[in-house]
């Protein structure tokens, strides 16, 4: 499978991929396929009665909207935040930008609290949301506003090489036509960014639908109402059902290779767009 | 910048306050309340909090976890950018997507793997069972999660840094004699040891704040197999509120000493990592 294409002089090929894929197999591989053995077992009708059972459709709807809607706000806000960084300067830039990952280092379960005591009824936030009969802990709005957290680096960091590196040309060509700053926007820089915008909104909607440390505080846990389908596979395995935990799991598990199909394509459409540039 | 290319002032300084509105207020707040309630009683109640025994217990556990999983993914990661950068073989693409798979599994269902591998219903389970071996609920499993979750964190820092560096180097020090360790070890290290930092640093902190596959295969037993974001769970539901923030607040320091470190390191090197910093998810 893995033959080389053209001589080379380097040593150590075939020690380097053999342990690659070895390592690769036994942490990765073994374990993931697994998942799909066990459900091969299940038959249909078992398989069937977990994932269309309202309880799970509830957790797949909760769990596939939020991530929808908080990637959604993102896409948007995320935008601008790679704009700003890309284009103007201004006093504490550098700071603002590494800020941006703190999603990405900072644990799951300290943002998870941390959010759920900000938002909560006497919360930083929540008192003034609360005071407004906006319900924003414990709720489907409390667990979006966990993953527009988690969403957000995804989106900026996509984004912002991308605008950098963007052809200064084709705007000065667009502007000595006569197009404004808006239409300049709207016709050429927003059709070239397009599919990055995709790729990061994908790359957020992926993480924030398994989800679990920040959202899981800030959740609620009503099943049926606030339980989001992570948490239903952790009920399931806590009650000892191992099938139905692995029936919910291998749905969202395909859903993710789905989009991370999509994302590679788009990154190899862009790749190519660039090149052609 | 030419002057065709810019925004009105209005514009640009309007832009610029909604950005750092959405920032300060989806990120420095949820940082900043973190920082303060750990220190809301006082610095005795902070120290005394971090001084209790089932704390200290749940931090050995964390060093312990990254001290096992970051070299394991580190080695992996030089194994694997060796050879997918330095040689060109078909399934390339393939094996690249492989690598990056357990960056798009849920971290609930990357413990559930594990479950069904080790655990008393799993595949091993019988025959762990019977040699009396335990992995679910112990230590081993709590790692093994762990590796799991930042198995590509080294290897996709590494392998656009190698790629950009090409192979010129290492075949001048070949064609001069020396062995393929030492060509390694003087020529392609030196060359990658930022991007090397910059992955093991991702890495870790990873590895020591993992909540969601550590906590399906934990067990959550005190003392024994809770790591740090296990034992604030523990104490956040217990409604030890300072407690739990407190021992969230060394966590933080961490993720702001990651972020530091991560920026210096771009600073410094920044055309060095610019194509890895790139594929950066």
């Amino acid at each position: 499978m893995f033959l080389l294409k053209t001589r080379n002089s380097l040593p150590g090929f075939n020690l380097a991929l053999g342990y690659t894929v070895f390592y690769l197999s036994l942490i990765v591989l073994i374990p993931l396929s697994l998942l799909f053995f066990k459900t091969s077992t299940m038959g249909w009708a078992a398989f069937s009665e977990v994932i269309f059972s309202h309880r799970t459709m509830a957790a797949y709807r909760l769990s596939f909207g939020t991530a929808f809607v908080a990637s959604c706000i993102n896409v948007v806000f995320g935008f601008l935040i790679a704009w700003v960084l890309a284009r103007y300067k201004f006093p504490g830039k550098r700071l603002v930008d590494a800020f941006i990952d703190l999603p990405f280092a900072l644990p799951t379960a300290v943002a998870g609290i941390a959010l759920t005591a900000l938002y909560s009824s006497n919360g930083w936030v929540g008192q003034y949301l609360y005071k407004m009969g906006i319900q924003s802990a414990y709720s489907t709005l409390g667990i979006t506003l966990a993953l527009i957290f988690i969403g957000l680096p995804f989106i900026v960091r996509t984004i912002e090489p991308i605008l950098q590196d963007l052809d200064p040309e084709l705007e000065e060509a667009a502007a000595s036509l006569g197009a404004g700053r808006w239409l300049t926007f709207t016709k050429v820089i927003f059709p070239v960014i397009l599919p990055s915008l995709l790729t990061g909104f994908s790359l957020a909607f992926a993480r924030c639908i398994g989800e679990y440390g920040s959202v899981v505080f800030i959740a609620g846990n009503m099943p049926g109402k606030t339980e989001i389908a992570p948490l239903l596979i952790i009920t399931k395995l806590e009650q000892y059902d191992y099938t139905g935990a692995t029936a919910i799991a291998v749905v969202m598990l395909l859903v993710s290779f789905l989009l991370l199909a999509f994302t590679n394509f788009l990154q190899w459409y862009t790749a190519k767009r660039i090149g052609m540039n | 910048m030419s002057q065709v290319r810019r925004e009105t002032t209005l514009v640009k300084w309007s832009l610029i306050s909604v950005a750092l509105i959405y920032i300060g207020l989806f990120l420095l707040l949820p940082l900043a309340i973190v920082l303060t309630t750990g220190l809301s009683k006082g610095l005795g109640v902070y120290f005394s909090s971090l001084s209790e025994a089932n704390t200290l217990a749940a931090i050995r556990l964390t060093l312990l976890t990254a001290a096992i999983a970051v070299p394991l993914n580190l080695v992996f990661g030089i194994a694997a950018s060796w050879a997918i950068a330095k040689f060109d073989f078909h399934g390339k693409n393939f094996l690249l997507t492989l690598i990056d798979l357990p960056l798009s599994v849920s971290p609930i269902i990357s413990g559930l793997i594990y479950v069904l591998m080790f655990g008393a219903q799993g595949v091993l389970g019988p025959w762990l069972m019977e040699h009396n071996i335990k992995v679910i609920f112990t230590p081993i499993a709590i790692i093994l999660a762990t590796i799991f979750v930042t198995f590509p964190m080294v290897a996709r820092e590494l392998i656009p840094l190698m790629k950009t560096q090409g192979n010129e180097e290492e075949e001048a020090a070949l064609t001069l004699g020396a062995s393929g360790f030492k060509t390694f070890w003087y020529v392609t290290l030196p060359n990658i040891k930022w991007g090397l930092l910059y992955g093991v640093i991702l890495c870790n902190a990873r590895a020591m704040g993992e909540f969601g596959a550590v906590s399906v295969v934990s067990g959550h037993i005190r003392g024994l197999t809770n790591t740090l974001p296990l034992h604030i769970e523990i104490l956040y539901n217990e409604y030890q509120f300072t407690a739990a923030f407190a021992v969230a607040s060394l966590l933080a320091f961490l993720a702001l000493i990651t972020l530091v470190v991560k920026s210096l390191i771009e600073l410094k090197f920044h055309e060095e990592l610019k194509s890895s910093r790139r594929s950066m998810h």
